[in-house]
């Protein structure tokens, strides 16, 4: 009846039933107080069922800051183990459990932080940013988001319900194979990472639509925004390289759930085929969240600088450049593997040549603050601690895509300096700068500059104290990934877990800025134009109506709205005109969602019976929805 | 200072190499880096807004000269650094064999979570210990009964995969005599925090003694106990072997191959 | 927002997402190439092949290419009941094709060569199993609209789910033309 699923499942050590407590109360917590305050009906009209691109970027912040939360509390279960554990004395965790976290933190940061971040930033400035009234599938939308949190929900229920991968956050095999992780941990990490993945591809999908299709009259390609550009390039890298993370957890788990040989060390099956597919997808991946970043900083840099962007054209050709490249790299991650000289040296090369893109970026930027007007608020603050740490972490990066260096440094700390390097100091840093520039665009008022300034500094200052001596670890021969460390290393993790405590008073300080900022809200209204901005989302109030422009504006160049307030310039506005047709609300995203979430808890716990019924209800929701036919609703403005 | 950190403080050729070769191209790339950083905090000190005197150009916005020249720096530096890409990949190939002599032959098989060494011409073997001639080159042949795992000894040089069902070779050679510390690079489960071992450097007389000593010490290593090694064991003290079942190595292999048709070639 | 535009946002966001599944097969392919010969002692691909059978598939898979660009075509001059019973050989033609798959498929497991028994049966059976797969999505999907067409007529938005469907057919026959020529045809070499 119900699978593999008996009663032990729930039950765990002291440890375990911690996080499993707070995540059955913080659910119950939530449904509590929804009822208490009779806000089911608000929460259904109002976000369930929501196809505004602006309330889903809203739900994506939610989700990545709570997800945050879940992923630094990981952090720092591992930076205490590392800190106090030593032969002899081999600390709180026991291995496996040690391995659990380590796994949960890199999917969650990635998956269900940085992810879902980017899209909250995407979907709330993109059709902003071209003049556009909605994405191009609004219903798609809230179906990506809503798979987004089913995904979520499962590798958090894995804490409940089970036990999660123990395999290291891409699951090699043949470690993560049934002969060596017979378990249904690896299961939770395939169905959730394939939820959300599904989840990810419309989301790819529906931007490009948004960009190509849904620009305002005059907005030509080489008008938009560089973010529009980047965005697109981002997109384009989920709609290839997505598929390919599809396929190969697909395979993955056709080898645990039928017994096939795909990566298996039995019958034929080929490990380094995961290996190589995994890359395939994983480095575009780190494109895939740094190239939004870019756009960000290259709306930012000219905004706060109070001139135009420099090398607008090299801009955007740097962004295709590093966009079609992260195709060809991927070897560099397993240059250890044993293939020869003239393919780990065509890799190595290849890898360099996208710090030629990299470094023109870099230099446009600087040279659009040289003769500028530079203020420093925090959105340019960040910045300027993306670009310093950026140079680190591109060094060390150049270095490993030599292969003789990175024989020995590979899947040492030094490595896992590098990512944290490039996603806390580069993806991260980015974000929190789109965050804190679009935030008043999104709820109308101003967040606290001071709060925001110090939580910059902790941010800033924690990151160089926990992961420089990451570097100099590795350099000390510490790999990754040890729940027991050598003593000499000992003093050097203990500074990393002080940094991570120094993040962690920059995160605090967030919260609590967003409390302070929300309490003063009154006090600090935005206005339209609360930064001097240049392009078009600074043109509309602050919250943007629902429908974004009453009028949609003729576009007659590049930072159109900025041309417009010096001399008029820029863009055309008609007047606002009778009815607009706008999508309908739809609870059909949440109702497969939910849906999906089953079909995954009962393929991980072979339920078949359930699946089978999960899935024929997503089919009899999508047939249902493809009869609706008031899918769009006039209103007037 | 140095000490401290294995992999700058190399006992070996290959690790020697391997450090000249991040010398190198960091400094290379502090050519350009220097300057990224003096430009950025330059710039931000310059251009701030309270500096009325710091000219002010809002619309300045392309410069023919100015972007031909950033796309030229990073290829420049690209050109070098692929060059020495290209020349050092080849030179520090793991397989490629080093010059000094005969290479000794060690087979190197990773087990859930120890190393097991077999010495085929000296027909014994160790766990978790390796000993070596100094100056000569030591050929590493290694696989794996077990998931994947990297072997890694810092100070003589960089790490090669262990994948079951195929060989990989490492060459290494230790210039100076000594014990340094080898572990295991790659996540293999539950033990893998104690998977290290320790390879000793030492004179060619010492090795050969040593070799004697191990030859005259009791165990041995039949198929069948090479089937209970194989078994999960974490911390597993270092053990030595007087003689070995013969092609163990080989049969480790075969284990995960198709014996029908050896070769994978489609019939 | 005029039906134009609607139209031809869907159809150009529908080429994306056959972009993305086109990857999809790419890797399954890939995959394909390199299990190829990890046969361990159970069938190769020599022993599956039977020639006049897949010959038998590829022209009913083909045909039903033909068929549904005549219900299309239909559609778009509204004679619903020529693209009624144009989708209706459509289905037939997809379902023969899809008995004919199973029945393959039956057999090798009925003689113990199911994909859990090495490598290459994996990689055999999931790529077919793949296309199989979509193919019986598809034709969900085509009785599904054929429903619509039933129902409400050839409404802009019905032709705009039928020039999607017709897409999708045939890119699963171009998927098909490779799995014959890649799996069967080199095979049989």
């Amino acid at each position: 009846m119900f699978g593999k699923l008996t009663l032990s499942a729930f039950l765990h050590g002291p440890i375990e039933t911690v996080p499993q407590l707070m995540i059955v109360g913080g659910a119950l917590g939530a449904l509590a107080l929804l009822t208490y305050f009779r806000l089911w009906g608000w929460f259904y009209r109002e976000w369930l069922t929501t196809v505004d691109h602006k309330k889903i970027a809203v739900m994506y912040f939610i989700l990545a800051g709570v997800m945050l939360l879940r992923g630094a509390v990981d952090a720092a279960m591992m930076r205490v183990q590392q800190a106090i554990a030593v032969p002899g004395s081999e600390g709180y965790l026991s291995p496996d459990h040690y391995a659990q976290i380590f796994t949960a933190h890199g999917v969650i940061m990635i998956f269900f932080v940085a992810m879902p971040f980017m899209f909250a930033l995407i979907n709330l400035a993109t059709p902003l940013l071209i003049g556009a009234r909605d994405v191009a599938y609004p219903f798609l939308n809230s179906l990506s988001f809503w798979l987004t949190v089913a995904g979520a929900v499962l590798i958090n229920l894995s804490l409940v319900v089970g036990e999660f991968a123990a395999t290291g956050w891409l699951a090699y095999p043949p470690l993560s194979e049934l002969a060596y992780s017979p378990g249904v941990g690896v299961d939770y990490y395939i169905w959730a990472l394939q939820i959300a993945g599904v989840g990810t591809l419309l989301a790819g999908i529906n931007f490009i639509a948004t960009i190509i299709k849904m620009r305002a009259p005059g907005m030509t390609m080489m008008r938009m925004p560089i973010f529009a550009w980047t965005t697109l390039a981002s997109m384009i890298l989920v709609v290839f390289a997505f598929p390919i993370l599809t396929v190969t957890l697909a395979l993955l788990g056709l080898d645990r759930t039928l017994g096939m040989h795909f990566f298996t060390t039995e019958l034929g099956g080929n490990a380094m085929m995961y290996v190589n597919l995994i890359w395939a997808w994983g480095h575009p991946e780190v494109y895939i969240l740094i190239l939004p970043a870019f756009g960000i900083f290259s709306e930012i840099v000219p905004v706060f600088s109070r001139k135009r962007l420099f090398g607008y054209t090299s801009m955007v050709v740097a962004t295709m450049c590093i966009a079609v490249l992260s195709f060809l790299v991927w070897v560099h991650h397993f240059f250890t593997m044993g293939a020869s000289a003239n393919v780990n040296a065509f890799f190595g090369i290849m890898t360099m040549v996208i710090a030629i893109p990299t470094g023109v970026k870099v230099f446009n930027w600087l040279f659009t603050m040289f003769r500028g007007r530079i203020t420093f608020e925090t959105p340019m603050l960040w910045f300027m601690g993306f670009l310093s740490t950026f140079i680190l972490g591109g060094m060390s990066g150049v270095l490993m895509s030599i292969p003789g260096i990175d024989f020995q440094v590979h899947n040492s700390l030094f490595l896992v300096a590098h990512f944290h390097n490039m996603i806390i100091g580069g993806v991260l840093f980015g974000f929190f700068a789109g965050f804190a520039y679009w935030f008043p665009k999104l709820f109308g008022f101003r967040l606290n500059e001071r709060l925001g300034k110090y939580a910059f500094w902790c941010w800033l200052i924690g990151f160089l104290t926990a992961f420089v001596p990451l570097y100099a670890l590795g350099l000390m021969g510490a790999t990754r990934r040890l729940n027991v460390v050598d003593p000499s290393w000992q003093p050097l993790f203990i500074v990393a877990a002080v940094g991570l405590c120094i993040i962690a008073a920059g995160i605090f300080l967030q919260a609590l800025q967003l409390f302070v900022s929300i309490r003063d809200r009154k006090q600090n209204p935005a206005g339209n134009d609360p930064w001097g901005g240049r392009t078009l989302e600074w043109s509309v109030s602050s919250p943007p109506p629902a429908h974004n422009f009453a009028a949609i504006p003729h576009i007659y160049s590049r930072d159109a709205f900025w041309n417009y307030k010096e001399d008029g310039g820029g863009m055309e506005v008609g007047p606002a005109h009778g009815e607009i047709e706008m999508p309908t609300q739809t609870i059909v995203g949440v109702l497969i969602s939910l849906c999906a979430l089953a079909l995954g808890f009962a393929a991980v716990w072979h339920i078949w019976w359930l699946a089978a019924l999960a899935l024929a209800a997503i089919v009899a929701c999508l047939i249902a929805r493809s009869f609706e036919t008031n899918i769009e609703e006039k209103i007037t403005v | 200072m140095l000490e401290l950190f294995p992999v700058l403080d190399p006992k070996g050729v290959i690790a020697l190499a391997e450090r000249g070769l991040m010398f190198q191209a960091l400094g290379f790339m502090l050519i350009v880096a220097i300057p990224v950083y003096f430009l950025l905090f330059f710039f931000a000190y310059k251009y701030r807004a309270s500096n009325k005197k710091a000219k002010y150009s809002p619309n300045w916005e392309h410069g023919r000269m100015e972007e031909l020249v950033w796309w030229v720096i990073p290829l420049e530096v690209v050109l070098v650094l692929g060059a020495l890409t290209w020349g050092s990949t080849h030179e520090l190939h793991p397989p490629k064999p080093l010059a000094g002599g005969d290479p000794l032959i060690i087979q190197v098989v990773a087990l859930d979570w120890k190393w097991l060494f077999i010495y085929p011409e000296q027909g014994i073997a160790t766990v978790n210990y390796l000993h070596m001639p100094v100056n000569r080159p030591v050929e590493f042949r290694i696989t794996s009964d077990a998931p994947m795992n990297s072997f890694w000894i810092p100070q003589l040089g960089g790490q090669i995969y262990a994948m079951t069902g195929m060989v990989t070779a490492l060459n290494l050679m230790a210039t100076e005599p000594g014990a340094y510390a080898g572990a295991s690079a790659n996540y293999s489960g539950e033990g893998f925090a104690t998977m290290k071992f320790t390879a000793w450097a030492v004179t060619p007389e010492e090795f050969d003694a040593w070799v004697g000593r191990i030859k005259a010490s009791p165990e041995t290593l039949s198929w069948e106990k090479y089937k209970e090694l194989v078994e999960p064991s974490s911390s597993v003290p270092q053990t030595f072997y007087a003689a070995i079942a013969p092609g163990l190595f080989d049969s480790v292999l075969m284990q995960f191959m198709d014996a029908h048709n050896p070769t994978g070639h489609s019939h | 927002m005029s039906n134009h535009n609607t139209t031809d946002k869907v159809s150009f966001g529908f080429w994306a997402y056959l972009m993305s599944d086109a990857v999809l097969f790419a890797g399954l392919f890939a995959t394909y190439a390199v299990l190829q010969g990890q046969v361990f002692g159970g069938y190769g691909i020599g022993d599956i092949v039977d020639i006049p059978f897949v010959a038998v598939e590829s022209v009913l898979l083909l045909a039903s290419s033909f068929t549904i660009g005549l219900a299309l075509l239909a559609a778009r001059h509204g004679k619903r009941a020529l693209a009624l019973s144009a989708l209706l050989i459509t289905l037939a033609l997809g379902l023969g094709f899809l008995g004919m798959e199973v029945h393959e498929f039956a057999a090798l497991i009925g003689e113990g060569q199911g994909p859990d028994k090495s490598a290459f049966l994996s990689a055999f059976f999931t790529l077919l199993g793949t296309h199989g797969l979509h193919v019986a999505l598809g034709s969900l999907w085509m009785v599904v609209l054929m429903a619509h067409i039933a129902f409400k007529g050839l409404t802009e938005g019905v032709l705009r789910k039928l020039t999607c469907l017709a897409l999708f057919w045939h890119f699963l026959d171009v998927i098909w033309i490779f799995i014959f020529t890649i799996v069967y045809m080199l095979g049989a070499l």
